[in-house]
């Protein structure tokens, strides 16, 4: 039985169980419980508007230890250069007999597109500043390495919410598996309005750090400042910047989390990043196993079941008014 | 020409306030009689006479905002495929907005626009621009704009964003007794905005355009309305904020009037949640506490109209990534549907009270004749069933066009009949099963006397049998 049924487009989408079985099954798969040629026959492709070097090869490995061919399309070199649309793409790529697309994109809902459009798996790898689902299960599966839990953790997240996938990826992922988020960061970037994710907003670093169990900075992205986010990265430092100092706030034995690339000096200080407590490396290592976990869900079945082409959104107007006319 | 007899309807004219069963002679193009109570002893045998028992007939609609595309944008929309959408939604009047390729900032574009409108379905007022190429930095030349027979001035799409163009503009327009229609939206506020800035967005991660964007760029058009006197009218208005500086301007007395959508007085940000592009329009979907402030404005006559801003892409543009997919939807075939079901059913309003917000009131807008049931003014009139539903089909429109948000919903009040100067622009099959008398085959006939209205288009896309 497959946990994700169709796509994976986000973990908004997903209910707590079906997180947790994918994490159980990312165990298994790190513990080498997946058989190498259970993907034989099978076709990837990786399809990354933007570039990425952990994300792609994270996923390049995963399905190349489960036996499925991976093709690498690169937009860069290819008829997208030619004005080809994304659908059009998706759907040569399925039309070559490719099973699962594993789409990168600067648009956030840009797998969302293509699922309505294709009848192969989508994968979404991280669209715009919506998603990035895989890297949610990472950090969800290393936290659950460390503290053996998830339930009842307080999990503090800084930085540039706005713009950051990872973070609503991490948003959804935690709270839906009964950890505390609290989101922190200048109003600018870490607007009132993400409370509609089911999390806590402050914009005082000290509130967001105390009794914090796990400390997650986000890439503070350097083209933000010209934006007129933040006056200056050395401010930015100065008001958010991780350091020794601050994560005394957290709980003792506080872990501290980075999705990467980080900008030393920024969001964190070296001694922090590399600290015995930091759970950095851990993280890249959890990635292969998640993206195994993923791929062997969606496609390892003999014959997947045909995805249900998902209906747009509608909201239709009732009919049983109060009005005569 | 013909006369015809429109026998039995429940005749509806929200500027008199007429609502009542009644017979109207069309005579010459124009409306003859209006018989109230019906009076089927003064029907002479031999004139074409259509029962109309049990529908509506009104003035046709009269919609003050729409994109015509031509010229330059012919593979979205061109008058006769937009007038003939428009016939289809039982309005017999369109007033085209100046952003066209090249833009309506020229006499000789107005020309061109009137010349190729002579075919067109329904009436085409054309819009001229504020400002040369919709730039924002030069005044079109507005007195030969006004002298070729432009109706209002608009940069529509764009807001004009220098204060002192403005007012200089408003001034000089003002003396030509042209309004200017203003899109409201400070791009210092909105840029690289796809939908309302709220907790929607932020979930969906989408760059937002909070309200401060129409409502700081409304608030200072206001000012410069009430400094100067001129008739400064407001565009699509989204918000709460915004309904409340239009009644507060009213209530001093600036010469100020404002338009509404129905998919904003329908639909909310949660639409989006698809990533729709057929849901991304601008000002963007707002929320349900602004759709209700915009529902009250329409009610009380902060907002004096309903226009669909009929904004037609091609599918092919419109299935891009959301971010990247123009803004817009066409609504010209849905106006009539929507208006009646929100307001009527929905929100219990008087049929005739939900007409005149697509009829005399946006007519009065823009000082147009148009809109009203007149003995002796032109046969300008809609047919519809209150009653019916129907399932808005978007590959069925007349519209080259797709994009319509409300694809594959029910809505009620379907268009059966549409006459303009007295001919049919569009008429539905129904509408011959209810011929009486003896000259069958005339009523519906679309060739032969159309003139110079006539469409190239058969209305029924293909020949019609005419019943003996």
């Amino acid at each position: 039985m497959s946990i994700l049924g169709g796509h994976l487009l986000g973990l908004e989408y997903l209910s707590p169980g079906q997180i947790a079985n994918l994490l159980d099954l990312a165990e298994q798969a790190a513990s080498g419980g997946l058989p190498t040629d259970a993907l034989r026959g099978r076709v990837v492709a990786n399809v990354f508007y933007e570039p990425s070097t952990r994300t792609r090869t994270s996923f390049e490995l995963a399905a190349r230890r489960l036996g499925a061919e991976v093709v690498n399309f690169d937009p860069e070199r290819s008829s997208v250069q030619k004005g080809e649309s994304l659908v059009d793409t998706a759907l040569t790529l399925e039309a070559m007999g490719v099973d699962a697309v594993v789409l990168r994109h600067p648009s956030s809902g840009a797998p969302h597109l293509v699922s309505r459009h294709v009848r192969c798996r989508v994968v979404n790898a991280g669209d715009g500043m919506h998603e990035h689902p895989t890297q949610g299960l990472v950090d969800l599966l290393t936290v659950r390495r460390a503290f053996g839990r998830v339930a009842g953790l307080r999990v503090a997240v800084v930085g540039d919410m706005l713009h950051s996938r990872v973070a609503r990826s991490a948003a959804w992922g935690f709270s839906k598996l009964g950890a505390q988020v609290v989101l922190c960061g200048p109003p600018t970037l870490v607007p009132r309005e993400l409370e509609a994710l089911p999390v806590a907003v402050t914009h005082r670093l000290e509130e967001a750090l105390e009794g914090a169990d796990v400390v997650m900075a986000l890439r503070m992205q350097t083209e933000r400042q010209l934006g007129g986010f933040v006056p200056s990265l050395g401010e930015y430092h100065r008001l958010y910047g991780l350091t020794p100092d601050r994560l005394r706030l957290a709980r003792p034995g506080a872990l501290v989390m980075h999705p990467g690339p980080m900008n030393l000096g920024v969001e964190v200080t070296p001694e922090v990043a590399y600290a015995e407590r930091s759970l950095v490396l851990q993280q890249v290592a959890c990635g292969v196993a998640v993206r195994m976990a993923v791929l062997y869900d969606l496609l390892a079945s003999p014959e997947p079941t045909p995805v249900e082409l998902r209906p747009v959104s509608r909201f239709e107007l009732a009919l049983s008014g109060s009005g005569r006319v | 020409m013909e006369a015809l007899l429109l026998a039995g309807a429940r005749v509806l004219d929200p500027a008199t306030g007429l609502d009542a069963p009644g017979d109207v002679l069309v005579e010459e193009g124009r409306i003859a009689a209006v018989r109230v109570p019906p009076q089927p002893q003064a029907r002479p045998a031999g004139l074409p006479t259509l029962d109309l028992t049990g529908l509506v007939l009104a003035p046709g609609l009269v919609d003050i905002h729409v994109h015509l595309r031509q010229p330059g944008e012919t593979h979205k929309e061109d008058i006769q495929s937009g007038t003939l959408a428009a016939a289809r939604g039982g309005v017999t009047t369109v007033v085209c907005m100046a952003n066209t390729k090249p833009a309506i900032d020229d006499p000789t574009v107005v020309a061109a626009v009137r010349e190729w409108s002579r075919t067109a379905s329904v009436r085409v007022y054309p819009v001229g621009a504020v400002t040369k190429g919709l730039e924002g930095k030069e005044l079109s030349p507005v007195g030969s704009l006004a002298a070729a027979g432009v109706v209002a001035l608009s940069d529509d799409g764009r807001w004009v964003q220098d204060a002192g163009l403005l007012r200089r503009a408003m001034l000089y327009a003002d003396s030509f007794g042209l309004p200017i229609l203003q899109h409201c939206e400070d791009p210092a506020l909105s840029a690289g905005g796809v939908m309302h800035e709220g907790t929607v967005s932020a979930r969906l991660g989408l760059r937002g355009i909070p309200r401060s964007a129409e409502e700081a760029a409304l608030a200072r058009d206001l000012v410069l309305a009430e400094e100067t006197g001129a008739h400064l009218h407001v565009q699509h208005v989204s918000t709460a904020g915004s309904v409340r500086l239009v009644r507060q301007a009213k209530e001093r007395g600036v010469r100020v009037t404002a338009e509404v959508t129905p998919h904003h007085l329908i639909l909310t940000d949660q639409c989006l949640e698809g990533y729709d592009p057929n849901f991304k329009v601008n000002p963007p979907l707002r929320t349900e506490e602004d759709l209700e402030a915009l529902l009250e404005g329409l009610l009380d006559g902060t907002i004096d109209c309903v226009a669909t801003d009929h904004a037609p892409h091609a599918p092919w543009e419109k299935m891009p990534e959301l971010d990247r997919a123009p803004f817009g939807v066409v609504g010209l075939e849905t106006l009539l549907g929507a208006v009646v079901t929100r307001l009527v059913y929905q929100r219990g309003w008087r049929l005739l009270d939900a007409l005149a917000k697509v009829t005399v009131a946006p007519a009065r807008v823009l000082g147009l004749q148009a809109g009203r049931l007149q003995v002796g003014g032109p046969a300008d009139l809609v047919v519809f069933d209150p009653q019916a539903e129907w399932v808005v089909r978007p590959e069925e429109f007349a519209s080259k066009s797709r994009n319509t948000p409300f694809s594959g919903w029910t809505f009620r009040g379907k268009v059966l009949g549409t006459l303009v100067g007295g001919r049919w622009a569009y008429a539905d099959p129904e509408l011959l099963r209810r011929q009486l008398g003896a000259c069958p085959g005339k009523i519906l006939e679309t060739e032969g006397d159309r003139g110079p209205q006539k469409s190239p288009r058969d209305f029924w896309g293909g020949p019609v049998e005419v019943g003996p």
